[in-house]
């Protein structure tokens, strides 16, 4: 099948939104989102709780496609090709776009069939134990784990099988990939490591990124968007996005009161 | 800390002695009934034994391997019965399974809307609460004329595999394993369908998330996932088929002879002979049948064994 995904990648930007507007229902989770993804980026969203961060994130590999109360308004542009044009096969986008989620979810497999499960669906004809093993050190997970690649994968420890996660995610090979409060469930030793993964990744990977931590946005990203959320008249509390710049930019001046307010932590 | 034994408190905090003795009570009430029940399985068995203990001495093992049942001449074996009984539950397992199991996957999806779904989920459950009598008579009259043409073709142009052999005769095997499957159905689906759900919503939406369509993460992450629930589903449904008496009584045709491996021919299963032979029975033949249904319990406890070894090897930590 010749998708339209499948078309070239020219453009600097990877995913562009014009006045999204994201629905469960009736309830308008997010309005007025209006955002430029630059390609090889590391792009934060930070935010306090409920103001959407998940539910944007999730819009971009189609993922909430599964929510059957879930629709949008707007456009969502992934290299320049309508990514909620009826054409587009969701299953295809989020083969190119890849996910890592909050909670830690290995397959109870084991660690060698978690890694090779996406290229096995996608009918990966080179060395196996070759992409399993670049993935595992892209992880930087390789070294925990080179002698028992068939233990399974929900034997490890929390901070590894997050890492687990990540190889997974790598081993497809994305374009982008989606991070969800990746490192909540991580010490500061195993955060610093994927942070510097993220860096390396970075490299021929777009990585958009959740999270509730001021330091690793400043730290980790290169551009920043600050959402909030204000209840409207019916009592509805809807998400929308304060201020996007750079990451030094959002940190050290930011335009608005409220972002310099929410990075210095006097929000609320 | 002082505030506990503070009487001003509005709190209180210390346990009244009866919430104690009704705590204390509780785990001991518990646990004699959980001894009862063990003990009652025991005395069931030794009971049974001793009552088979006669055959057991006359006939030994052989009892196992021989398919005589004669009453007259006081020689008895449970071949043709044990045969029986592992035959209808294969064939009541190989057709309830996949529907089963297939039921399940249908109900745990978001195919059906909740409105539509939950009537459905509720009718398979029902079809556990059908009486056995009513099985049974639903196969003799709406089954076996429905099957008989069936059987006829069968037997004429498949005939030379030993399974279709014989002429359908009206009941038989086929009709005690296709209504064994029919009631078996339910506890498969039914079991199946709540281990699929418990499996975790995070696992679905990693498959997603790495472009697996539905029939992949359903395949190779759902089913493995909720494997051991699924498997202690069939093994719960196997123990009812074996030990299921009054609808295969019915309709197996009670034949204590085997000539042939033709599941249109008609036979007998261990629980069947019990329920046919037990009012009338006397003497050396009361103990055959005690020993007949220590073997069915025996068969019951490997079936339930395996199970677990099977649930236990295969199941995936979640
Ligand atoms: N499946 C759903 N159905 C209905 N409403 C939902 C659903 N998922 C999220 N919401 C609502 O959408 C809003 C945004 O939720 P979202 O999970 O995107 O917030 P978030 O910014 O990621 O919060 P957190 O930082 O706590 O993860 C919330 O009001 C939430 O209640
Ligand atoms: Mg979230």
């Amino acid at each position: 099948m010749t998708s339209r995904l499948q078309s070239a990648r020219q453009t600097d930007s990877v995913f562009h939104t014009e006045d999204l507007n994201i629905y469960y229902g009736n309830f308008l989770a997010v309005r007025d989102l209006s955002i430029d993804i630059a390609k090889n980026s590391i792009t934060a969203f930070i935010g306090p709780s409920g103001c959407g961060k998940s539910t944007v994130l999730r819009c971009f590999n189609r993922l909430n496609d599964l929510i059957k109360s879930f629709h949008i308004k707007g456009k969502i542009y992934y290299h320049d090709q309508d990514l909620y044009a009826s054409e587009i096969d969701p299953v295809e986008v989020r083969r190119q776009v890849g996910m890592v989620f909050q909670k830690p979810n290995p397959f109870p497999k084991s660690i060698y069939d978690n890694i090779a499960f996406g290229p096995r669906l996608l009918g990966y004809k080179g060395d196996m134990d070759e992409l399993v093993e670049q993935s595992l050190k892209q992880a930087a997970l390789w070294d925990d784990v080179k002698d028992k690649l068939k233990a399974f994968g929900t034997d490890l420890s929390g901070g590894q099988q997050q890492r687990l996660c990540i190889a997974r995610a790598v081993a497809v090979q994305p374009d982008v990939i989606l991070m969800d409060e990746p490192c909540s469930a991580l010490d500061p030793i195993s955060t610093l490591k994927v942070e510097d993964l993220l860096q390396e990744l970075k490299e021929k990977y777009t990585i958009m990124i959740v999270t509730h931590n001021m330091q690793q946005a400043s730290r980790a990203s290169d551009y920043t968007a600050f959402f909030n959320v204000e209840a409207n008249s019916k009592g509805q509390r809807t998400g929308y996005v304060v201020e996007y710049d750079r990451t030094e930019v959002i940190f050290q001046s930011p335009k608005e009161q409220a972002t310099q307010a929410y990075v210095s932590g006097r929000f609320g | 800390m002082a505030s506990t034994t503070d009487h001003s408190s509005p709190m209180n905090r210390k346990r009244s002695a009866t919430a104690r003795s009704i705590d204390n009570g509780f785990v001991w009430g518990t646990a004699a009934v959980a001894i009862a029940v063990g003990l009652l399985l025991v005395a069931i068995a030794l009971r049974v034994g001793t009552d088979a203990l006669p055959a057991i001495q006359k006939f030994g093992l052989g009892f196992l391997v021989s398919n005589r049942w004669s009453v007259i001449d006081g020689a008895f074996g449970a071949l043709t019965q044990i045969y029986g009984t592992l035959v209808t539950s294969f064939i009541a397992l190989l057709i309830a399974v996949p529907i089963g199991v297939g039921v399940a996957i249908f109900l745990s999806e978001d195919f059906l809307p909740p409105r539509i779904k939950q009537p459905i989920v509720f009718l398979v459950e029902l079809l556990a609460a059908i009486p056995s009598v009513v099985y049974g008579l639903w196969g003799i009259f709406v089954l076996i004329p429905f099957l008989r043409p069936v059987g006829i073709w069968l037997n004429a142009n498949l005939g030379w595999i030993p399974l279709f052999s014989t002429a359908p005769a009206g009941p038989g095997i086929y009709a005690a394993g296709l209504v064994l499957a029919i009631m078996i159905l339910p506890i498969i689906a039914a079991i199946s369908r709540d281990a699929m759900v418990a499996v975790p919503a995070e696992l679905r939406q990693a498959a997603y998330g790495l472009g697996a369509t539905r029939w992949e993460t359903i395949f190779q992450i759902l089913l493995p996932a909720g494997f051991s629930g699924i498997a202690g589903g069939v093994m719960l449904a196997l123990g009812r088929a074996m030990g299921e008496t009054m609808a295969v009584t019915m309709l197996i045709g009670n034949s204590n002879t085997i000539d042939s491996f033709s599941i249109l021919s008609q036979g007998s299963t261990v629980s069947s002979l019990l329920a046919n032979q037990f009012a009338e029975a006397g003497g050396l033949q009361v103990s055959a049948l005690m020993y007949a249904a220590l073997v069915l319990f025996g068969l019951t406890l490997v079936v339930n064994v395996l199970a677990e070894i099977v649930v236990r090897r295969f199941s995936l930590k979640l």
